[in-house]
């Protein structure tokens, strides 16, 4: 089964990491991601720019609505995704529990079991 | 990171949203930061035990609110505050006050709170000063340190613009849409200068050169809460730009390395993507201001992987348009370098000898006007402009730098022509 696991953070607080605390930070991640990739399980790992670079196409009356960023009221938003081939969602717990141990600016990671429309290309 | 480092990140992230709340409720400035002063004490009791708390700026505001109200009681020898154990759990009355408190609450406090330290009377150094005092919380010696003077001359000068800002009254109404618009622009060209105001300092290491950040983290949270403002977008889009550049400005020698000489795999890519990103959501609202133009001038420079693939004409283009929306000697003197990239150097001259009278006390002016002669074999008179300019230079680096130009013309004047 593919697990997409959704990273959530207060951004205001993440980007603000000086380039030494994100360095610091990001190694633990990939400590974390290594034993995962050698067995051939992770997909793409994907970094969110911030909401404020975010446009939402929205259902409008007559046309659609383009409005800028997502609602500014969230208090957490979602930074980033993982993809993942775990055999349970037990499996998948343990490794976010991982993640959220190494990441302090994590407030939590969401599992979403999903699957593939196009494995596309534009990554590779 | 430890958990203390992540706390204190945690903290100066929340204040400013937590401070213009408190100084809505309290309506003085000095009252507003002792409570959150006393908030922040308590989180870094209760946090590291019970785990911060889903919204950190809702809790520092209601145990801001409270010690603030206490303290006032105390004057008056009445009840204690209730115990900050009491708000700390997640179903208690700290989440009641987080879903009223959404951005939209915030914006009005944060801009009423940046906009005071723009105190149109304070002179632009002052003013920064306050700003990251107050809003950024950075501690006296820091910004005393990064404005090389003692650290009571600072605190002086600081208390001096708090009381300034305090006579001429603190505007607490709900702005007009005019009038938001307004604060928003003077707070934006603040943003702006405390980004400069580090960006010039050669030294990473030098104390201003964390403004330069503390500018971007203002920046962020201004479109944070104005999410629709293409200036906002762009003066945002433009600091990444610059900043991006910053590993490769400065030779290890602590020299001035020119736009066209610096090595552009060390321009740092995430912050270039940001702003472009920034920066195609910006024109899309076809609005476009100083900041923008500005912005999209320095992503044509970014676009290019080498000097020489430097698109000069579109530039030209974007600082003609610059000059009609902001008309600046500077503006002009800037766009004679692409004059003289597209069209030569006396082009160029012709461009900025009416300039002589307004910025003749600018160093770059003198620097430009050096370095066309130079290019145009008028030695005598580029030598005069180049000591002009050195004589002007604010730093120890821009003066290295004009004065390497000058070796640089005296080399090649001592080499032979033949070949």
């Amino acid at each position: 089964m593919l697990y997409a696991i959704l990273c959530y953070a207060h951004e205001e607080t993440v980007f603000a990491w000086t380039q030494e605390e994100e360095a610091a930070v990001m190694e633990k991640l990939y400590a974390v991601q290594e034993p995962l990739a050698k067995s051939g399980k992770l997909g793409p790992v994907g970094r969110l720019m911030p909401t404020t670079a975010a446009t939402t196409v929205r259902k409008g009356k007559d046309e659609p609505l383009v409005i800028d960023g997502p609602f500014a009221e969230t208090k957490e938003a979602l930074l980033g995704f993982y993809v993942v081939d775990f055999e349970t969602l037990e499996e998948a717990v343990a490794f976010s529990k991982q993640l959220s141990a190494v990441n302090p600016g994590s407030t939590s990671y969401e599992i979403r079991p999903f699957y593939v429309f196009r494995p596309g290309d534009a990554a590779s | 990171m430890t958990d203390i480092a992540w706390i204190d990140l945690a903290l100066a992230s929340a204040r400013p949203k937590a401070l213009g709340a408190l100084l809505r409720y309290f309506r003085d400035l000095d009252t507003a930061e002792e409570a959150f002063q006393e908030a922040c004490l308590r989180a870094i009791r209760t946090w590291p035990e019970k785990g911060p708390p889903r919204d950190p700026t809702a809790w520092l505001i209601f145990v801001g609110r409270n010690s603030g109200i206490d303290a006032v009681r105390k004057r008056s020898k009445l009840q204690a505050l209730p115990d900050e154990d009491t708000i700390s759990d997640t179903e208690d009355a700290e989440s009641g006050i987080a879903e009223r408190l959404d951005d939209s609450n915030y914006r009005d406090d944060i801009l009423r709170l940046l906009f005071i330290c723009c105190h149109p009377d304070l002179p632009a150094t002052q003013q920064i000063a306050l700003a990251l005092r107050i809003v950024s919380g950075l501690s006296v010696q820091q910004i005393a340190r990064a404005f090389l003077v003692s650290e009571s001359a600072m605190e002086q000068r600081i208390t001096r613009a708090k009381a300034r800002v305090a006579k001429a009254g603190v505007p607490f109404e709900t702005p007009s849409p005019q009038e938001r618009a307004e604060r928003l622009s003077i707070v934006s060209t603040m943003i702006y200068l405390i980004f400069n105001e580090g960006y010039s300092q050669a030294d990473p290491k030098h104390e201003a050169a964390a403004f330069s950040d503390e500018a971007i983290r203002l920046g962020r949270l201004m479109l944070h809460i104005f999410p629709s403002e293409p200036e906002l977008m762009g003066l945002l889009a433009l600091m990444f730009l610059q900043i991006s550049r910053r590993p490769a400005r400065f030779s290890a020698e602590g020299e001035i390395v020119l736009l066209e000489d610096q090595d552009r795999s060390l321009w740092n890519q995430l912050f270039i993507n940001e702003a472009l990103a920034l920066l195609d959501k910006a024109l899309r609202h076809r609005q476009p201001g100083p900041y923008q133009l500005q912005a999209a001038i320095a992503a044509i420079h970014s676009r290019a992987k080498r000097a020489e693939d430097t698109d000069w004409t579109e530039i030209d283009l974007l600082y003609r348009a610059l000059e009609r929306v902001q008309p600046s000697p500077v503006v002009t003197l800037n766009r004679a370098v692409v004059v003289s990239k597209l069209h030569g150097p006396q082009e160029a001259l012709d461009l900025i000898e009416p300039l002589a009278e307004k910025l003749g006390g600018y160093f770059y002016y003198h620097g430009l006007r050096g370095n066309l002669l130079k290019q145009l074999g008028r030695s005598g008179q580029a030598r005069e402009a180049f000591d002009r300019a050195i004589a002007l230079a604010q730093s120890a680096a821009e003066a290295a730098h004009i004065r390497h130009q000058i070796d640089k013309m005296q080399e090649e004047a001592a080499q032979p022509v033949a070949n």
